[in-house]
């Protein structure tokens, strides 16, 4: 070689070292990339309950009670947000010795020892704090919707405050904190049995406990504005791109397939519970399709980093139609009264997902692989059923006697004349809308 | 000096309005409301459940007139709301005793 052509070629190979310095993992350190995809997806599932979900619900119940459930999502979002950085966080994410299986510690209590530089993998500490946040946020929020135009506001802060301690910590800290069914290879990749199947059965024992809302099911309780359904809906819709391609704690490949198969679930439950209302009832509706589309968000949660598209395709439909019969049929059959469905859509959705999670993560089927310990589909899916059993079981026995303590010591219903008169007024004294 | 209330279908409003214009009716008023009469109700479906409803929406048009124009009042409205099905509404004549134009205290006929 000529000395020009030598140095050209120096000159090539120290750049291309250079360049792919930054991509080889030495220690974990800061990556901005992962950082930055991070902070978006924590303000992306802060926006799935205020105002995503809160518009959902809000919408489906009557105008005299709008902003009975927009307060209740607002104060839960703030209520948790203080809970989670003095206590919540070190229970959820800390080791909890002795007890660590079960429950984390107190290690990081007000937020002790998280500063501006620590890390956690490759993304700040706080970042990835708050966006665990933003979970315990929504998780508490989805409960509003099936004790709606009914409960007291006093009660459901101290039920919320309770629940986030004895259930919904305990079970973070399972599923990701170290605990035990961390240690089954249960695969829960942003929150199927965490999020919804906790707060979907939490929604049924709640509905169970505070009885149906009077003259439920005879008088038209019809929603009031579905337009604020839909706008709610789609928000939550986008929103969990953050939800679960964030739930990856990094900007990769993972996360890519993650907001792949959650948008390809989410549209075909959307289309799934579509056309069988336009079977089942002669015609499609609006509040249908907005439903099977949270349906699908739901169930493609605990499988977003285990499955591919062809598998996200069959979760979406299975999500679509299940959860169709179970707010349409099944509980008008078991005669409860979950105003706006929150055990039909996200306790079942939350099975759904969690069961074919263990059959499609199978790299045969287009999925990622099994988790942990299993090299099977049967072993998965057992894994699975544990995940789900165990935390129905919890959260249905702890669930209903913090309820009946609160009950017995304050009462958890209004009276029937500020049920009558709407709670926006008898509550808040407050009118939604002054036309 | 009579009353005029008719009950018609919503979108039967400006044909009614424009009618009325014609025959020299100056001022009338106009409220929403909610009704039946032989008229069915439709149902509506909300995940499920199923509700019918039998309250249709109708408007109100009210318009005090003297004795003289009745009968062309009457015409004018039955003509311009009427669609042949049911549900077209009713008019309703009441006897009206005394009226006052506010701005300037005129009574009676001068005050239509």
């Amino acid at each position: 070689m000529t000395i020009q052509k030598s140095q050209w070629a120096m000159k090539s190979l120290l750049i291309t070292v250079i360049s792919v310095l930054p991509s080889m993992a030495f220690a974990e350190e800061l990556s901005s990339g992962d950082t930055a995809w991070m902070l978006t997806a924590t303000a992306l599932v802060l926006f799935m309950t205020i105002p995503g979900l809160s518009l959902f619900y809000a919408g489906m119940v009557r105008s005299k009670n709008v902003l009975s459930v927009l307060m209740q999502c607002f104060a839960i979002t703030s209520l948790m947000t203080v809970l989670w950085v003095l206590y919540l966080y070190s229970l959820a994410f800390t080791d909890g010795g002795a007890m660590n299986a079960f429950i984390g510690g107190l290690d990081k209590v007000f937020l002790t020892g998280v500063g501006v530089d620590s890390l956690s993998g490759t993304i700040p500490e706080t970042v990835f704090m708050t966006f665990q946040m933003t979970f315990v946020i929504i998780t508490p929020a989805l409960i509003v919707g099936a004790f709606a135009e009914r409960m007291k506001f006093s009660a459901m802060l101290i039920f919320m405050t309770l629940w986030a301690t004895l259930v919904y910590a305990p079970v973070c800290h399972w599923v990701w904190g170290g605990g035990w069914l961390g240690d089954y290879g249960v695969l829960d990749f942003a929150g199927g049995t965490v999020v919804h199947i906790n707060a979907g059965v939490a929604g049924l024992v709640a509905a169970l406990m505070l009885g149906k809302r009077k003259g439920y099911p005879n008088v038209a309780m019809p929603p009031h504005n579905l337009t604020l359904t839909v706008v709610g809906a789609s928000m939550l819709w986008v929103g969990w791109f953050g939800f679960n391609a964030g739930s990856e704690l990094a900007a990769d490949g993972v996360a890519g397939m993650a907001m792949a198969v959650t948008q390809i679930a989410t549209a075909t439950a959307a289309l799934a519970w579509m056309f069988c209302e336009w079977a089942s009832h002669g015609k499609p509706s609006v509040l249908g399709i907005a439903s099977g589309a949270v349906g699908g968000l739901v169930a493609i949660t605990p499988a977003s980093g285990s499955v591919g598209p062809m598998g996200a395709l069959a979760i979406g439909a299975a999500a679509g139609i299940g959860c169709f019969f179970a707010a349409t049929k099944l509980k008008y059959v078991l005669d409860y009264d979950d105003s706006l469905d929150v055990f039909g859509v996200h306790a079942i959705g939350g099975i759904i997902g969690a069961i074919l999670t263990g059959v499609f993560a199978a790299t045969s089927l287009g999925g990622a692989g099994f988790g942990e310990g299993n090299s099977t589909m049967g072993s998965q899916v057992i894994a699975q059923l544990i995940g789900v059993a165990s935390t129905i079981a919890f959260t249905m026995v702890m669930s209903f006697i913090i309820l009946k303590v609160i009950d017995v010591i304050i009462g958890l219903r209004v009276n029937e004349e500020q049920e009558a008169k709407g709670l926006d007024i008898a509550l808040h004294e407050e009118r939604g809308y002054i036309i | 000096m009579k009353m005029v209330t008719a009950i018609i279908k919503p979108f039967k409003l400006d044909d009614v309005r424009e009618a009325l214009s014609e025959i020299g009716v100056q001022g009338i008023t106009v409220t929403e409301v909610k009704g039946f009469g032989r008229q069915k109700g439709h149902t509506e479906l909300y995940r499920g459940a199923e509700y019918i409803v039998d309250f249709l929406p109708k408007v109100k048009v009210e318009a005090a007139v003297s004795e003289d124009v009745l009968e062309q009042v009457i015409e004018a409205i039955s003509k311009s709301a009427n669609t042949g099905k049911i549900g077209d509404g009713k008019i309703f004549v009441y006897g009206l005793e005394q009226t006052i134009r506010i701005r300037t205290g005129e009574t009676g006929k001068n005050a239509l």
